[in-house]
């Protein structure tokens, strides 16, 4: 029963990160690249673009559920399954949910990147 | 790429490890903090350590940002994981800690990994709406453009 608490634990921080993640990244593609925009406006403009923006606030948003998650996850089990548990499927997800939700081109390269970080993270933290 | 490109990713890479490890630093000088005194993790920023660690974190997020905004998410991603390669790194050579050889396996994974991702393009390129449906002028100027 105290594994099931523990992988819903993980599963929950997986999801809330990706979703923060992916929403994150289709923000700054609406804001466009801050470099240019930087030079073009200065920086209170970027900032104000940036946070006025719903994905990203929505993000944030995600990323927050993310944190508590895993300091309830930390609490629940063990910091050296949780934390690469949680970082390693992560990646794997992200590559997932950038190909569906925002349409990158995840060719073999990046599958293989994702796959290999995701294995690094794991045996880093083992 | 850019070489101001790869200084930022490079940002996300130090600014997320340090400040990792200053975070932890502080929290250690700092003691656990129970449920019950809940003020005192405001009164943890007034540890230097952690006061660092969260300017680093504000500094991973700022360059985080920057670098979505011209790349994509699979791109960013394995490219800041080799942030823990510098801790590993760091771990080793500046703390003296021991790194195991699953440590060193893993080092080799996300080097590798990295290694794959940064060989491709940095940003897939969509057609703009438009092109999806030229109409009949439309498609004739295309068709000139090299």
């Amino acid at each position: 029963m105290k594994q099931l608490y523990v992988w819903s634990g993980i599963l929950t921080i997986v999801l809330a990160s990706t979703t923060g993640d992916v929403l994150l990244a289709r923000a700054m593609k609406q804001v466009g690249d801050v470099g240019e925009l930087f030079k073009q406006a200065g920086l209170w403009k970027v900032v104000g673009r940036i946070v006025r923006n719903p994905y990203f606030l929505l993000g944030v948003l995600a990323m927050t559920v993310a944190f508590y998650a895993l300091l309830f996850g930390l609490s629940w089990g063990d910091v050296s399954l949780v934390a690469p548990a949680s970082a390693s499927l992560t990646f794997v997800a992200n590559a997932v949910a950038a190909k569906f939700f925002l349409h990158e081109r995840v060719d073999h390269r990046r599958w293989m990147a994702a796959l290999l970080v995701a294995g690094g993270v794991a045996l880093l933290a083992a | 790429m850019t070489f101001r490109k790869y200084l930022v990713l490079a940002g996300v890479t130090v600014f997320a490890a340090s400040g990792d490890s200053l975070l932890r630093h502080g929290m250690t000088e700092v003691g656990s903090i129970s449920l019950n005194h809940l003020p005192d993790l405001i009164l943890a920023i007034l540890n230097p350590w952690v006061a660092v660690g969260i300017l680093c974190l504000l500094g991973f997020f700022a360059s985080y940002m920057t670098a979505l905004s011209w790349a994509d998410l699979t791109y960013v991603l394995p490219a800041s994981s080799l942030g823990y390669v510098l801790l590993a790194l760091i771990a080793k050579f500046i703390l003296h800690e021991q790194v195991t050889t699953t440590r060193w396996l893993g080092i080799l994974l996300i080097s590798a990994g990295v290694g794959f991702v940064t060989q491709g393009p940095e940003l897939t390129h969509h057609p703009p709406k438009a092109d999806l449906k030229p109409c009949a002028d439309e498609a004739a100027t295309t068709r000139v453009t090299p």
